[in-house]
């Protein structure tokens, strides 16, 4: 009797058929699922291919060296064959600089970059509270980015040590006491300004010394008077500080102990670094200003209540142009006779209420989009108004808001382009119009729109992934 | 001594204003009103001194003063001898023709590409994520510059068109060739589109202040009419179904309503084209339309179009999985539960943003002055301005032009929203 055959052991599982498996059931089931699909697919290949074959050679065919557009073509048809294409980046070679700096003096250029350097070590407390590591990173970054520009930049010897020194302090600051670079980050704008307008050091120390004054007035007055009346006058005098004593005694130390940098004026301004001054100047104080105006139109007081409804209803009913050229041309008529301040900063305080209206609505998106459960469980905590906002509603509200608020960062970043229309010149109009009016760059226009334009693309895109990041890190939610 | 139900009775304090939460309020917004009188009255109070010192006076005669100068793009008649407020109507309407089909592009377009970023096709999706991408995070001024030059720049000349005999001798075509069956060149001098004429219209009525073109309005009304009848044929098909269940045919019914009319109006007018043709060294006859509002239309478009694709996918994705799962279950299909389900609920949640991409392109007209469009901005606030030198008078006004457009698109937009918000019982 034979032994029917057992099988003792598994066999080892065989693979999926080939349509079910790897590139073939992927292609399958997202590129050829249904006719559509696959008309869709056949579209999209077909559009890329074109492009890419329309542009490649452009791309490849790049010329790096050349003083002219001419001579650019010419090197092209004489390596590539008459008739070829190819980008002239030779252009940006030779302007790059007007693009980043406009007409700012060369040999104060390691001044913006220095600034800019600066402004992340301002912004890495904000960007990344309490992460210690973090936090290192970004200031390591710094360090390493400002010991190359400054260097490339040929900064002189003096301020390239003292910036050092003050990255290396902030870097030892972070390491024992990373709440206090919120002091290096308020102190930031003063100093900001002193490195890219020069002039006396004492005009911004003595600026900055009005909030002192604030302080000081505000802590002895307040045992006697009271909290807010004390706060009143603390404001009062230092706006008193600000408009009478401060040019006197910024003047006076400085006949002492003269210290400062050549001053710049705001018409050498240009590029990136009138963007990014605008930019960034509006950005930081758009949203504290859009917060209050959003309060106070969920406020229930009538008379602040509408008033902010009018001012966030007109700002955002008018194109920003319209504000700019009231800016150029309308503030002159607005202010007391005689008076004629920056045009660059007037256009800056036009931008942040710009940027705060629509910031305001955001908010106040947020605020009606929390339950009403936590403003009475604020009330009901017995915490007051103040209290309440910052400590249970405005935390949740503006978390809520968080792609709103950098969505509107983003558009005011993008917005500073337009002040080429009240002659400054934005790296976007005004630079390349200047180099496009050469008589050796004439007929160029792919070149400085695509370089401008993947700068900003850049910014942009990093601001819309940081607030990303942002949300992901605040999300408190189980779902 | 004193019971714990006691409220205290204190006489009015001073400090009252400040601590007690009864008056407080009132303080604040004294005090805040005091602040705005002060505020602005100190900048009215400037202004006239400032107009004072100029030896100007604020009002608004300079409108009725002869305008002197031409604007190349005009829907109503126009020229250099008409008052600079006729000017502004002209301007005015252009702002209106770059948002008003700048609206409509972007809307299809973005709804086009804010459903294919969804769909499950990887390319499609991919392709459209690097669009949105692309065109959000880049100013919109260089998109318009870029979308001019290009057209500008790159677009043969007129003289590329021409055929001479000896290039028909020797069977060489020209250098450049008219678009779409031969009715559309574009130049480097401008887009050559046809122009219809009527040879039998209906002329122009002239009301003394302004002239009206009947056979424009005449195809305006046909059309609305169409429309009206449509509309009341497709709600009584419901109503009919509603009661019996069965839809009356409509479709051939509708066609026949909405294009006949039309037809036979245009028929017996006689309505034909004008097809631009090379005469010369340039096009003549049809309408030029200049590079400045096609560049401005495209970039506006592309721009915007960025948005809106964003809002229709967060719209889509907002409507919960267990709709469209719950629709399947009914047996509707694919179709019925887009058209039926799906849309409504994500409309509510679109139309909102919607609203203020509308509001925004509206504004970023504006940006016309980077291509030197002759809208709003560019006639009042621009030419009429530098000539008559009235700057607050102008700028004044054209900001309360602005203001009224934006608050009255957001009204009508607000109106149909609330129509299709979900009424909350």
């Amino acid at each position: 009797m034979a032994e029917a055959f057992t099988r003792n052991d598994m066999l080892p599982p065989l693979p999926p058929p080939v349509g079910e498996r790897g590139v073939v059931k992927w292609m399958r089931e997202n590129l050829f699922s249904t006719p559509l699909n696959i008309a869709l697919t056949v579209l999209g290949v077909v559009t890329v291919w074109w492009l890419v074959s329309a542009s490649l050679p452009w791309w490849l065919h790049s010329v790096w060296n050349a003083s002219s557009l001419g001579e650019c073509r010419s090197i092209i048809a004489t390596t590539y064959g008459e008739g070829a294409t190819g980008a002239c980046w030779a252009m940006i070679r030779e302007r790059w600089h007007q693009f980043l700096f406009g007409f700012y003096p060369p040999a104060e250029w390691w001044r913006p970059v220095l600034a800019f350097g600066l402004l992340f070590a301002a912004m890495a407390p904000v960007l990344f509270g309490g992460q210690k590591r973090k936090i290192n990173i970004l200031l390591g970054c710094v360090l390493a980015y400002t010991v190359v520009t400054l260097w490339l930049a040929g900064a002189p010897t003096v301020p390239f040590l003292l910036a050092l020194v003050l990255i290396g302090g902030l870097l030892a600051l972070a390491q024992v006491m990373p709440g206090k670079l919120l002091w290096f980050t308020l102190a930031y704008p003063a100093l900001c300004f002193w490195l890219l307008w020069g002039g006396s050091i004492w005009s911004p120390v003595v600026a900055m010394l009005g909030f002192g004054v604030l302080y000081l007035v505000f802590r002895f007055a307040s045992p006697f008077i009271g909290l807010a009346p004390a706060a009143g006058a603390g404001i009062v005098t230092a706006v008193l500080w600000w408009l009478y004593l401060q040019a006197p005694v910024a003047s006076g130390v400085h006949s002492v102990i003269p210290l400062g940098l050549q001053s710049i004026n705001s018409d050498q301004f240009g590029g990136f670094l009138l963007a990014i001054v605008i930019g960034v100047t509006g950005i930081s104080f758009s949203l504290p200003i859009g917060i209050l105006l959003a309060l106070g139109r969920q406020s229930d007081m009538l008379i602040v209540k509408s008033l902010s409804v009018g001012f966030i209803e007109f700002i955002r009913g008018v194109p920003l142009i319209t504000l700019l050229f009231t800016a150029s041309l309308l503030l002159q008529y607005f202010l007391p006779p005689g008076t004629n301040f920056d045009i660059i900063l007037r256009v800056i305080i036009l931008v942040t209420f710009f940027a705060a209206a629509y910031l305001a609505e955001v908010v106040r998106g947020g605020l009606a989009a929390l339950p009403r459960g936590q403003y009475e469980a604020a009330d009901a905590l017995g915490l007051d108004y103040w209290r309440a906002q910052r400590l249970i509603i405005l935390p949740q509200a503006l978390k809520i808001s968080i792609p709103a608020i950098v969505s509107t960062f983003i558009g005011l970043f993008k917005d500073t382009t337009l002040v080429a229309f009240v002659g400054l010149m934005d790296p976007l109009k005004g630079v390349t119009q200047i180099v496009r009016a050469d008589i050796n760059w004439k007929g160029i226009y792919w070149e400085p729109y695509i370089f401008v334009g993947v700068i900003f693309f850049i910014i942009c895109f990093g601001m819309s992934r940081y607030s990303m990041y942002l949300e992901r890190k605040l999300k408190t939610d189980h779902r | 001594m004193a019971m714990a139900t006691d409220v205290p009775k204190d006489s009015f304090r001073l400090s009252m204003l400040i601590y007690d939460t009864r008056y407080r309020s009132y303080t604040i917004q004294i005090v805040v009103l005091v602040l705005f009188a002060m505020a602005v009255a100190w900048l009215l109070n400037n202004t006239a001194q400032n107009l004072a010192a100029r030896g100007k006076e604020f009002n608004f005669g300079f409108l009725w003063q002869r305008a002197g100068y031409d604007i190349g793009q005009q829907l109503i008649p126009y020229n250099n001898d008409d008052n600079h407020f006729r000017a502004l109507l002209v301007g005015l309407l252009n702002t209106a023709v770059v948002a008003f089909f700048g609206c409509i592009f972007a809307t299809i377009l973005g709804v086009v590409v804010g459903v294919l970023r969804l769909s499950k096709n990887w390319l499609v999706s991919r392709i459209m994520t690097v669009y949105v991408e692309m065109f959000r995070n880049v100013p919109l001024l260089l998109w318009i510059l870029l979308s001019y030059v290009i057209l500008s720049e790159v677009t043969p000349q007129p003289k590329d068109f021409k055929v001479t005999d000896e290039m028909i001798a020797a069977g060489e075509a020209p250098k450049a060739s008219m678009m779409l069956f031969d009715t559309i060149a574009v130049t480097n001098r401008g887009t050559n589109i046809p122009s219809p004429l009527f040879e039998r219209g209906l002329g122009t009525l002239d009301l003394g202040f302004m002239s009206l073109n009947l056979t424009f309005w005449a195809v305006a009304a046909v059309i609305a009419g169409s429309v009206f009848v449509n509309r009341r044929m497709v709600a009584s098909a419901r109503a009919t179904q509603e009661a019996t269940g069965v839809r009356p045919v409509t479709w051939w019914k509708s066609l026949l309503v909405l294009f006949a009319p039309v037809i036979v109006l245009l028929v017996a007018m006689g309505f034909h084209l004008e097809i631009p043709a090379l005469k010369g060294f340039n096009f003549q006859g049809g309408i030029l339309v200049a590079h400045s509002l096609t560049a401005l239309l495209i970039a506006l478009t592309l721009y915007t179009a960025a948005f809106i694709a964003e809002i229709v996918r967060a719209g889509i994705q907002a409507i919960s999985r267990g709709q469209s799962e719950a629709a399947f279950a009914l047996g509707l299909r694919p179709n019925r539960t887009m058209s039926l389900i799906i849309l409504p609920q994500a409309l509510r949640v679109i139309i909102p943003p919607l609203i203020s991409q509308y509001l925004n392109l509206t504004k970023n007209t504006s940006l016309g002055i980077a291509v030197s469009y002759l809208d709003l901005r560019g006639t009042l606030g621009g030419i009429t301005l530098n000539q008559t030198g009235r700057e607050l008078e102008c700028m004044l006004l054209m900001m309360l032009i602005y203001l009224t457009i934006s608050l009255a698109i957001s009204t009508l937009m607000n109106m149909y929203n609330r129509s299709v918000q979900l009424k909350a019982r």
